[in-house]
């Protein structure tokens, strides 16, 4: 607050601030006499004002990042706004020039990284990458920010076929099927690290987490860096006012069924459930917890030529389910894609229970005011045995084109990602799963999962048991464009245009199609 | 197309005139737009790096599509809808502050600050507003006995980005018909006053045929926005649903290309999309231009 | 005015109020949004009165440094910069080629027409790839030229500027050539005079575009000195898997509306009635 007192104390001291001032008041005075105004004058007014900022801030913005030299800055202007712009900006500007000069003043071996994390993640990774650069001196990373998941993807795409990759480039999970595809466009993770001699043990990694990115050989194709999966979140408040133990999670479908009912009836909420993502959570997340197949072929892994199976009696069965509810109120639908009415419905109190990312876990607790948040596993049907969910999120792929010094550096940098104590730090900055178990056993140790309580539910749930074909992963082509036909087909069965049956065959026929293309387009 | 009767006699000086703006049309619009003529014969994979012939296929199979072919019917409604009521009501706003000379200039600069909302959250703030749980409209929609819904209801997502196109666009519109109206001639209103023709009767009589190429300029410019410029509105509010309800051809264009990177087929759709536009705009030129009082 | 009906003014004043009210409504819900805490709009009936948080959001804004991400001064100087190119060039570059196409007759007119025309269709979003092809082959990556060059074609000025030159009357150019005006001097003394109304309207229009690039701009540049204000706005809302910080994005969204409104205010001094005679 300070800061700003002294911006405009010191603007208005400034001499030619003054005279630009005490010039527009005059014109402002001359404009309301008249009745014809001048508009030539007005214009020539018009430029002389910008003229004046171009010649007099720009210099001193640049000159104060360190940026560039060029424009003849005034000195008294230059000491005036070097002092307000210090104060305003120190810790930021001086952290964008080192930056910057450093990639000149040494001869070190630039990587860039182009990622699509915004707000205050973005800001967690730049102090990573910082924290990287600042631990050796070999190499240094430049982080760009690149937009969402999508425009992140297709700008090194766009740039990739013009020759200006960077080396690094996060992808979100439906794009894996994509970029494995592109064999002459990317360098697999294990392949770099054998090939630059840098420390990789693949047994290092939770299976869970990296089988996603694995070949059917087991390769880790790329880096994991923020993976999440979805769990349960649930108002224990309205728990407790309809009567049922806030401790107690439902742990099935029938039983969460049965608990909306009685929160609905005891008025406690207007709702039993909503839930974010439903492709990832009630289609793709809910067989693999079933233990069903999505698609031939290990979910795809396996080949181009996999085919959609998951019109399978117990998604069916599921669809039907959440259709009835929705009907009846018992659940309500956030919307296509990520589900963007999804939260408010919880955090208003509408809806008992939420289902969303894990990584969802510090908006939630933010969000939630005036009631406590608890945690639990997704809910199963009776007649099967949970098996594992499945992740979501995106990993770090490391593309062609670049010189061995610079795959060094980002064998090093990864390395150095891959560190108990980096990792240890993301996780529980962010609410996204460690991929490595000597991270978690860092948290254990430092007992944050103790002091955090349900912050590890995602873990358990994904290592409940060992992975097996159908709750691996799943590798499609195309998948963004098929998330887009299950979001369609589930507002068709909502809507009652079609039954669920129907829906999810429709989704296996137009997916089919859809990955045919894919593999058409990619033999 | 018209021009004028007497022209100015000239050989080089006209073509050093579109020089600027021809290259840079041709360089970064006409080449690239090519570029995507070419891949919508084409299958490739993202990178670029195998490439096939594949000829008309994409186009057949969009043309067996029948929610493609539903998609241009809606695309239509759409088009046509938020062409009339943003203009519509931009006209009536913009005759209202012509009609004063005080407070013109305060109301048209409330008028204007839409406009200078981001793009970025401009489809977000409806999305807050028509919000089932936190937002004001159904809050309120609720007391007349309507229970809105447009995640689920077709009919309510369709007015959602019909409401939240037409609004961006009315400030645009509004600031040209004003334009517009501050040229026309203040002594042919003040004869026909004398005449004893009412205000409306003026405004229909005199005003409005003179504004007809600002009229005729504005259908073009808001037909183009509609077909080609409202994929953030549409995703930001309703991303095409429920069940492709508000899915128009350039969503689609935007979700298979852009996001999904199924460059063959979304190159093929561009290209229906623009020659559809080009018809309809030639169509205007041809027959409505004729119809304007230059 | 013409006459003095106290109903029609009546009914002006009532109809602009109720215009400005629907209009301005989606704005104001930002200004609100941007006085309140971080959860107001996502936890709660959203708040229609304002809260006491303006004053922390801005600061927040302005000097809270985020890592990577310029500071708000060099975006805005830089959006600043981008406005300016554009709106001076796409009206340079728009009226010429209108007073090509509507006082000349030369080969090629129509064709050039139509060329121009044709870039309303297509936003860059729909032919990404190859446009960024194009840009990079140029080697204007990460320059003030790839910012702004590729955005300055405009189908919209050069109709706007053919519509306008087609209403004034042919009397007035054979009265210039009478006079033994070239073509030159007649759109220097009477074209561009006459144009004034429109291009302060387009002035209004092509610095508010300008200034809210975003996709371009995130393309183009890796270079946190060429970043622009709309590209902060972008990564502060773009959040994966978290809740947007609402009451800071709103408080940059306000602030990043302030220059376009003071171009608006600062425009309509050439709106003034009775500035253009055009007698017919």
């Amino acid at each position: 607050m300070r800061s700003n007192e002294l911006l405009s104390i010191d603007v208005n001291r400034h001499p030619s601030v003054i005279k630009a001032s005490s010039e527009r008041q005059a014109s402002s005075i001359e404009g309301t006499g008249r009745s014809v105004p001048e508009g030539g004058r007005l214009v020539r007014r018009a430029f002389r004002f910008v003229s004046y900022c171009f010649e007099h801030i720009g210099p001193v913005l640049t000159h104060n990042t360190g940026l560039a030299g060029a424009g003849r800055p005034d000195a008294v202007a230059l000491a005036h706004w070097e002092t307000t712009m210090k104060t305003l900006n120190r810790v930021g500007l001086a952290a964008l020039s080192l930056m910057l000069s450093t990639s000149v003043a040494f001869a070190q071996t630039e990587v860039t990284w182009w990622h699509a994390m915004g707000g205050e993640l973005g800001e967690k990774l730049e102090e990573i990458v910082a924290g990287y650069n600042a631990s050796q001196s070999d190499y240094v990373v430049t982080p760009v920010y690149k937009g969402t998941y999508a425009e992140t993807m297709t700008a090194a795409i766009a740039a990739f076929r013009a020759g200006e990759q960077p080396e690094i480039v996060q992808v979100f999970e439906v794009g894996t099927g994509t970029m494995m595809a592109a064999k002459g466009a990317v360098y697999p993770v294990y392949q770099l690290m054998a090939d630059m001699g840098a420390e990789f043990d693949p047994a290092d990694y939770l299976p869970t987490v990296v089988g996603y990115y694995t070949d059917t050989e087991g390769n880790m194709l790329s880096m994991p860096f923020n993976s999440s999966t979805p769990i349960m979140y649930y108002n224990k408040d309205v728990f407790a006012a309809a009567g049922l133990d806030p401790e107690m999670p439902p742990k099935t479908w029938e039983e969460l069924e049965a608990f909306s009912r009685q929160i609905m009836e005891s008025g406690a909420a207007t709702c039993g459930f909503t839930s974010g993502w439903i492709s990832w959570a009630q289609l793709e997340n809910f067989s693999a917890w079933h233990n069903q197949p999505i698609g031939t072929l290990e979910n795809g892994f396996g080949g181009l030529d996999t085919e959609f199976v998951v019109n399978g009696p117990l998604q069916a069965k599921h669809w039907e389910n959440l259709k009835n509810w929705q009907d009846e109120g018992v659940f309500q639908y956030g919307g296509p894609g990520g589900g963007a009415d999804a939260p408010s419905k919880f955090y208003t109190g509408e809806c008992a229970i939420y289902m969303n990312s894990s990584a969802s876990r510090a908006g939630v607790l933010a969000n939630a005011e005036g009631f406590e948040v608890g945690f639990g596993m997704l809910p199963h049907y009776e007649e099967v045995e949970p098996q594992n969910s499945i992740i979501g999120g995106a990993t770090l792929w490391v593309l062609q084109g670049a010189d061995e010094g610079q795959y060094k550096g980002v064998a090093d940098f990864f390395s150095y990602l891959s560190s108990a104590e980096v990792q240890a730090d993301w996780h529980q900055f962010s609410g996204y799963l460690p991929i490595t178990q000597a991270a978690y056993d860092l948290g254990q140790e430092q007992g944050y999962y103790e002091a955090n309580p349900g912050s590890d539910v995602a873990i358990k749930q994904m290592t409940l048991n060992a992975p097996t074909e159908n709750s691996k992963g799943l590798r499609f082509g195309n998948y963004v464009q098929i998330r887009d036909v299950i979001d369609q087909e589930f507002q068709a069965l909502l809507t009652g245009d079609k039954t669920a049956q129907q829906a999810l065959d429709d989704l296996v026929s137009r997916g089919n199609q859809i990955l045919r293309d894919f593999q058409a387009a990619n033999q | 197309m018209d021009t004028k009767r007497t022209v100015f006699p000239s050989q080089g000086l006209p073509y050093l005139l579109v020089a600027p703006q021809l290259i840079i049309t041709i360089i970064f619009f006409i080449w690239p737009a090519g570029q995507a003529v070419k891949s919508s014969f084409e299958r490739e994979d993202p990178f670029g790096l195998s490439t096939s012939f594949v000829g008309l296929l994409h186009y057949l199979r969009l043309f067996q599509e029948p929610d493609y072919l539903a998609s241009v019917g809606r695309t239509a409604l759409f088009a046509l809808a938020v062409t009339i009521i943003s203009m519509g009501l931009a006209l009536v706003l913009a005759v209202a502050v012509n009609r004063l000379i005080r407070a013109g200039t305060a109301y048209s600069t409330m008028l204007l600050w839409p406009y200078a909302v981001s793009p970025v959250v401009a489809g977000i703030l409806w999305w807050f507003i028509f919000n089932s749980s936190t937002g004001i409209l159904p809050y309120m929609l609720e007391f007349f006995g309507l229970d809105w819904n447009h995640q689920l209801n077709g009919t309510h997502a369709m007015i959602l980005i019909i409401v939240a196109a037409s609004w961006k666009q009315i400030s645009y519109n509004f600031l040209f018909f004003l334009a517009g109206l501050q040229s026309v001639p203040q002594s042919l209103n003040e004869a026909a006053a004398i005449d004893g023709a009412g205000p409306f009767k003026r405004f229909w009589t005199i005003v409005f045929p003179l504004l007809s190429p600002t009229t005729f300029f504005l259908m073009i410019v808001n037909l183009n926005y509609t077909m080609f410029d409202t994929f953030g509105v549409i995703d930001a509010t309703t991303a095409g649903g429920p069940n492709q309800a508000t899915n128009t051809l350039v969503y689609k264009v935007y979700t298979d290309g852009y996001i999904g990177l199924n460059l063959g087929s979304s190159s093929a759709q561009s290209v229906i999309l623009m020659l559809f536009v080009i018809v309809l705009t030639v169509i205007q030129f041809r027959y409505v231009e004729r119809r304007v009082q230059y | 005015m013409v006459e003095n009906r106290p109903w029609l003014t009546f009914l002006t004043h009532f109809v602009l109020i109720c215009g400005v009210v629907i209009v301005v409504f989606p704005v104001y819900i930002a200004l609100i949004a941007s006085t309140h805490g971080p959860t107001a709009l996502s936890s709660g009936m959203m708040p229609l009165l304002p809260g006491a948080e303006l004053w922390n959001n801005v600061v927040q804004v302005l000097t809270e440094q985020r890592r990577g991400v310029a500071p708000f001064w060099l975006m805005a100087w830089n959006s600043l910069w981008m406005a300016i190119i554009i709106t001076v060039g796409k009206i340079a570059i728009s009226i010429i080629s209108a007073y090509a196409i509507v006082y000349f007759r030369f080969p090629g007119r129509v064709l050039a027409f139509w060329l121009i025309f044709i870039t309303l269709m297509l936003p860059v979003e729909v032919r990404i790839i190859p446009t960024f092809a194009v840009v990079a082959n140029l080697g204007m990556l990460n320059s003030y030229a790839g910012l702004t060059i590729p955005l300055i074609a405009s189908a919209t000025a050069t109709f706007l500027f053919r519509q306008f030159f087609m209403t004034i009357p042919d009397e007035m150019m054979e009265a210039a050539r009478v006079d033994g005006a070239g073509p030159l001097k007649f759109f220097r003394d009477i074209l561009l005079p006459l144009s004034r109304t429109n291009i302060a309207a387009l002035c209004v229009i092509l610095f508010i575009y300008g200034w809210m690039q975003y996709l371009w701009p995130l393309l183009v540049t890796t270079d946190p000195k060429y970043y622009t204000l709309m590209m902060g706005v972008k990564r502060m809302a773009a959040v994966a898997d978290a809740d947007p910080q609402w009451n800071t994005i709103m408080a940059a969204v306000v602030m990043a509306m302030l220059p376009p409104v003071l171009i608006v205010i600062f425009m309509q001094r050439l709106f003034v009635k009775g500035l253009v005679e055009t007698e017919k």
